[in-house]
């Protein structure tokens, strides 16, 4: 489904078809045409309580196989929007929402889908790393675990491509027997990073991954999320505006629950439309 | 702070906080002493009845009244030595002996107290012997003679001790062997020809009693019966023979007195030992104590199966206890909608913790008694009633009684342990598209195990203890079976049981010879404090192992 002409009922949004003429100077985004929108959002609004409303309207696409990175000062609603797209928020008692968002063509919020089946094709890294207290080999395959898989060949060879797509392969392929727990917190967050590809999920949510992290740490991971994006459409939150510049093609930034403005990396940084989103990136507000 | 005159230490600041700390250190202290106290009374009570202290001999002073019927000379051990207040106008205290005097059955007592000021002469005399037999407690005397079949044997010929100890060994084979026969040979012999019986009931309540089968059973019976009479002769014979040979002997009083051998069950001469000997004695007697039977209304003998009963008591009523209170605290915690209802039950959960005991034994006799196990007897075993089988108490409903005292217990240490697990944990989980059942079982539940066992050691603590609801729901003075052994099916969870805190109430308290029992009553509370300390020892030690394995957590 290519989409030319978006829909632009909420007042916020920008126009979305720029990502052609930024890209080309963007070195890491090799794609110089228009891609598919993988979630589509539309006229989303979200509320905790029926009286906090957390986010306004939001209308936005995020492409296949790029880095789209949603900033903005906290609480604005980022994370909250994040959650949405494999319903983490499910979980917190009376939330309601309005509008829709699908993911390739699928309402998620369809009563017939199974949210299970939702996750498993999306998978979520979190801010602050959670490896369960099992052996790293059982971290990786949880997914698959819980999904009923026992062929000890297929796990296996998901084990060393989950663990080689989070480049954590060499350091661990010894001691995959032991205890998570033992890893430093990089290697935990690039842990956490293979067991959410190892289902070889079509999405991959990244809700402030390097918070925790050292610098080198932090380098691993975005030069690990600069090729995750060549099988995976990852949707990042950060705080850290530069790591935003340096990994995604496309930011969304967001003020007060609503999308300000979105668009390529570049423009963004570099020539927003808007006065707010100027205001953040050169540090006046926030 | 008024021993340092402000002119020598300065300006002193007002100690913030440190006479608070002193404070509650001090109530710490005097609940540690208390404590320490009442263990302290409690070993040292409990080990001593098994020391074989030496014995005296007493003369008393002319007209002293202590005399035993008339005599001025007795012995015994000394037990307790106190002071008593003087009734007479003078007033003042006076020291006064407690003497374990034994010999029960020639004085009537076994206890006696003497002023010091009635004792003219003590010694301890090298040839008094001490032995226990098996009944009316310790006889304590002077050996005069063996009377055996083959002629007598004086106490100063040179082999009479070795002659003592073999007849006195031979008793006790023969002892064992009755016992053996009574209870195991004809009691299999007695429960085959019960279920014979009962066979021929069922068959009549279902109708099809014909008379072949009839005469079939009679058969049986008759068969049955001319072995009982071969295992009963036998047993006769064996105790005419327990009764053959003549221990003669002198009480301390001067009166000469007879036991037949058979009943000696072992001897030693308290004044005549070394100090590795009486260890050793002490140790034998600790093991008599914790593996034997109990003798002479609970006085004498060993508490094995209140033990037994205690130990599988507790563990049927964890295993009881434990899915009951984990699974309604997943629903709780997990699975309600958190709000005004779930709040009250959970309160409710709490509060149950406080219903009087003796309330959970009387719902107990109720409900599981009376309603479930009669429901049983009338489904299951109409052929054996009005004589109930589950219909009355046993080890079963006493253990369910407990869990169902105990699991408020649980449920709350389940549910904070559960409350404990981060949302990272179940997030990441649900995000690799785990359900939320599958989530509890591989991530919530494993990380709560410590907590869940911290729950399962204060339910055991509670309910190892319990006596009061027991004895409505099927603890017994004395059980002739435990509730696991040879016969089919092995566990018999309808039986009636002891156990060892109703075991401290019936020797304190319901016993002919208090005094007597004092000592067991210590005994027998160390040991179910040890028992307690036992189960808690090893839940503890399970959940250290576990907390290592899920230790440090990152979540």
């Amino acid at each position: 489904m290519e989409d030319i002409h978006p829909t632009h009922d909420s007042e916020p949004m920008t126009q979305p078809s720029s990502t052609v003429t930024s890209a080309t100077e963007d070195g890491a985004s090799a794609a110089p045409v228009r891609k598919k929108d993988y979630i589509q959002v539309r006229d989303f609004s979200f509320n905790y309580t029926p009286h906090v409303r957390v986010l306004h309207h939001i209308t936005m696409d995020i492409p296949e196989n790029e880095v789209t990175a949603f900033i903005g000062p906290s609480g604005c609603g980022k994370t909250t929007l994040l959650r949405n797209f494999n319903r983490m928020n499910d979980l917190i008692d009376g939330i309601s929402h309005e509008g829709t968002i699908t993911v390739n063509g699928q309402d998620i919020f369809d009563p017939d889908l199974e949210v299970i089946s939702l996750r498993k094709r999306i998978g979520m890294v979190f801010q602050k790393s959670n490896p369960f207290p099992k052996s790293i080999y059982e971290n990786v395959v949880y997914s698959l675990r819980v999904a009923g898989q026992r062929n000890k060949e297929i796990l296996d060879e998901v084990v060393e491509r989950s663990l080689k797509g989070a480049a954590l392969w060499d350091e661990v392929k010894d001691r995959l027997q032991q205890s998570a727990l033992g890893l430093s917190g990089g290697q935990m967050q690039r842990l956490c990073i293979a067991r959410a590809i190892a289902n070889q999920p079509h999405i991959l949510l990244m809700d402030e991954p390097c918070s925790a992290l050292d610098p080198i740490a932090t380098a691993k991971v975005e030069e690990l999320i600069m090729e995750l994006k060549q099988q995976f459409t990852v949707v990042i939150v950060t705080h850290n505006m530069q790591q935003a510049a340096r990994i995604s093609d496309r930011t969304a930034y967001f003020y007060l629950g609503k999308l300000i403005e979105m668009d390529a990396t570049l423009k963004i940084f570099n020539n927003p439309v808007k006065k707010e989103t100027e205001d953040y990136i050169s540090g006046r507000l926030g | 702070m008024s021993f340092f005159s402000p002119s020598s230490s300065g300006k002193v600041e007002p100690a913030s906080g440190e006479p608070m700390v002193w404070f509650s250190g001090m109530w710490l202290g005097i609940g540690l002493l208390m404590i320490v106290t009442l263990l302290g009374v409690i070993v040292k009570n409990g080990l001593t009845i098994f020391w074989p202290s030496r014995v005296v001999e007493v003369e008393l002073v002319e007209g002293s009244p202590a005399s035993i019927q008339g005599a001025k000379v007795l012995a015994g051990e000394v037990r307790k030595i106190q002071e008593k207040r003087i009734q007479s106008e003078t007033g003042g205290t006076a020291r006064e002996k407690q003497l374990f005097v034994g010999n029960r059955d020639a004085y009537g007592f076994g206890f006696r107290y003497l002023d010091e000021a009635d004792i003219a002469k003590l010694s301890e005399p090298e040839g008094i012997v001490v032995a226990e037999r098996v009944e009316y407690g310790d006889l304590i005397g002077y050996p005069v003679a063996l009377k055996l079949a083959d002629g007598e044997v004086r106490a100063d010929d040179p082999g009479f001790f070795d002659r003592l100890k073999k007849v006195v060994a031979a008793g006790n084979a023969r002892r064992h062997e009755i016992e053996s026969i009574e209870k195991v040979q004809i009691g299999r012999i007695n429960q085959r020809m019960g279920s014979l019986r009962l066979a021929e009931r069922k068959a009549e309540l279902e109708g099809r009693l014909t008379e072949d089968y009839r005469t079939g059973i009679a058969a049986d019976l008759a068969e049955l019966q001319r072995q009982y009479e071969i295992l009963a002769g036998k047993a006769a014979n064996l105790r005419a023979e327990q009764k053959s040979g003549l221990f003669v002997y002198r009480l301390p009083t001067g009166t000469e007195r007879e036991i037949p051998v058979g009943d000696l069950m072992q001897f030693y001469f308290p004044n005549q030992i070394g100090f590795f000997t009486r260890v050793g004695h002490f140790f034998s007697e600790v093991w008599h104590f914790l593996s034997r039977e109990p003798r002479e209304a609970n006085t004498e003998g060993g508490v094995f199966p209140a033990i037994f009963g205690t130990f599988v008591m507790t563990l049927l009523m964890s295993v009881a206890v434990v899915p009951f209170g984990v699974v309604a605290a997943i629903y709780l915690r997990e699975y309600s909608k958190q709000g005004p209802l779930v709040r009250a039950v959970r309160i409710a959960v709490n509060n149950l913790a406080g219903v009087p005991s003796i309330v959970f034994g009387v719902f107990g006799l109720g409900f599981f008694v009376y309603f479930v196990g009669g429901s049983i007897d009338s489904l299951f075993f109409p052929e054996r009633l009005p004589t109930p089988t589950y219909g009355t108490g046993g080890i079963l409903w006493a253990s369910l009684t407990l869990a169902l005292m105990t699991v408020p217990v649980v449920i709350v240490s389940t549910e904070e342990a559960l409350a404990a697990v981060t949302r990272g944990a179940r997030e990441a989980s649900l995000a690799a598209g785990a359900s939320k059942w599958q989530t509890i079982q591989r991530i919530v539940l494993p990380a709560s195990v410590p907590g869940i066992i911290t729950g399962l050691v204060l339910a055991m603590a509670r309910g190892a203890g319990e006596v009061a609801p027991l004895m409505l729901v099927g603890v017994v003075k004395l059980a002739p079976t435990l509730p696991l052994d040879t016969v089919a099916p092995f566990i018999h969870l309808e039986r009636k049981f002891m156990h060892l805190g109703f075991h401290i109430y019936d020797l304190g308290f319901q016993s002919p010879d208090s005094e007597a029992a004092k000592p067991m009553v210590f005994a027998t509370t160390l040991l179910l404090i040890g028992l307690v300390v036992t189960l808690n020892a090893a839940a503890i030690l399970l959940r250290e192992k576990l907390r290592r394995k899920y230790a440090s957590s990152a979540f």
